[in-house]
């Protein structure tokens, strides 16, 4: 049978991101449409009137949305390659919990970084970096939060680092000082060109904020 | 570790330990219930068995902790597959995690917005929460349970949240049944169970709680 797989999405997205990785992994053909989200798309609007976000995950018609819901469905659908999620019940709620703890932290603090000045902004910037060394705690001497193979947690954390450069350049910090062990996991999954061809590039990231700055009047 | 090697870190009134305790009563689990004091002290066990939220629920399996409700419900429903919580095709538990994940950044949030304000705010409130009741109602549709034909994942994520709407129609002036009368036949339909009726607090009883909490936060 036939699969035909639409990805709705946005090039700076650490969230489209995220399903790229995960398509590239399990080695799944898709139509990649771009979405300008200053004029969302009636495609978009139909598949997630909820939330009205990307991405979306259109499989033979029906969508999937959240992309940690997405990422999952991608696992249980294509599961004879490349599992992104361990078998065991109890290592399952580990990855599920830290996939979380990226969702619940990282986001808002790097959000902060650029969207703020002066006091509020050296706040958001301890925050980061904390969540980043107990994220560095929790990787440990693994070569993937997977453990030996990279996994759901990789996928959910990795495309933050896309927009590294652009926390670093607006907020005046280097994260490689504090998180070198972090930095090496980065490279190292980079080293894979299912990650490689999947994230886009931090200058790009960059400039994209910069736009975002100037609309938002910052 | 008493009962199976399972033991629940548990808060009578949180919505979310309510959770945990239904989807163990729906695989019929034995297990040892701790009651902590979250506003006098929590436990040495709690704090390390979370020690990033330091928060209930905290499920112990043969004293490996796992904690966030939602991944708890999840993990009971694999370590126990019978009977299943999930509907059996993939996009069927994509729409439940979808909708899981909707009612925990919207509900306790919105109703938490209710009580904690007045005047104008709180109209805002109360209208922005009765939207959210109505997509629910969307999602359930004509079937009996978010699940299907069968009380499922999606029913236990929500279900426990009902216990605090008495507090919330309390403050805002409203009643859910006016609004949305097939959520609210929703409601009596899961507290018919057994895994629900037995560890649902009572209303009023929510109601004090959240009364204190209104103090606590310097409200009225």
């Amino acid at each position: 049978m036939s699969d035909h797989v639409v990805l709705l999405d946005s090039y700076p997205s650490m969230f489209g991101m995220r399903v790229r990785i995960a398509l590239a992994e399990k080695g799944i053909e898709y139509e990649y449409k771009e979405e300008d989200l200053s004029n969302k798309s009636p495609l978009l609007l139909k598949m997630n009137p909820v939330h009205k976000k990307i991405p979306v995950l259109i499989h033979n018609g029906r969508p999937v949305c959240e992309s940690l819901v997405e990422v999952q469905y991608i696992d249980e659908v294509w599961k004879d390659k490349s599992p992104l999620l361990p078998s065991h019940p109890y290592q399952r709620a580990q990855a599920r919990f830290w996939a979380d703890y990226v969702d619940k932290k990282i986001y808002d603090a790097g959000r902060k970084i650029w969207t703020t000045k002066g006091e509020e902004q050296e706040t958001a910037k301890n925050e980061l970096i904390d969540c980043l060394k107990v994220l560095e705690g929790e990787l440990g001497d693994k070569p993937y939060f997977g453990g030996e193979s990279f996994g759901f947690v990789d996928i959910a954390l990795l495309p933050f680092s896309t927009w590294f450069y652009a926390y670093e350049t607006l907020g005046n910090f280097s994260i490689e000082a504090e998180c070198p062990k972090l930095i090496a996991w980065v490279n190292r999954c980079k080293e894979k060109e299912t990650v490689s061809k999947s994230l886009s590039d931090p200058h790009k990231v960059y400039e994209f904020v910069l736009g975002l700055r100037k609309k938002l009047g910052i | 570790m008493a009962k199976e090697g399972v033991k629940l870190l548990d808060f009578w009134a949180s919505p979310f330990c309510m959770r945990a305790k239904i989807a163990l009563g729906e695989k019929g689990v034995a297990y040892e219930g701790q009651e902590e004091d979250l506003f006098g002290g929590k436990s040495e066990l709690l704090l390390s068995s979370n020690p990033i939220y330091q928060k209930v629920p905290v499920l112990l399996h043969n004293d490996k902790p796992i904690v966030e409700s939602s991944n708890i419900v999840t993990y009971i429903d694999e370590a126990w597959p019978a009977p299943p919580l999930m509907p059996a095709c993939a996009f069927g538990r994509a729409r439940a995690r979808f909708w899981a994940d909707f009612i925990d950044k919207k509900i306790f949030e919105g109703g938490s917005k209710i009580w904690m304000s007045k005047g104008e705010e709180l109209e805002v409130a109360k209208n922005e929460f009765i939207d959210i009741l109505k997509k629910l109602e969307g999602a359930l549709g004509e079937k009996d349970y978010f699940n299907g034909d069968t009380f499922g994942f999606v029913d236990i994520i929500l279900i426990g949240l009902t216990s605090w709407f008495f507090a919330y129609e309390k403050f805002g002036g409203f009643k859910v049944e006016d609004h949305c009368p097939t959520f609210s036949a929703w409601i009596k339909r899961c507290m018919e169970r057994e895994s629900v009726s037995k560890v649902i607090p009572a209303p009023e009883s929510v109601c004090e709680c959240v009364v204190m909490l209104r103090k606590m936060h310097g409200v009225e």
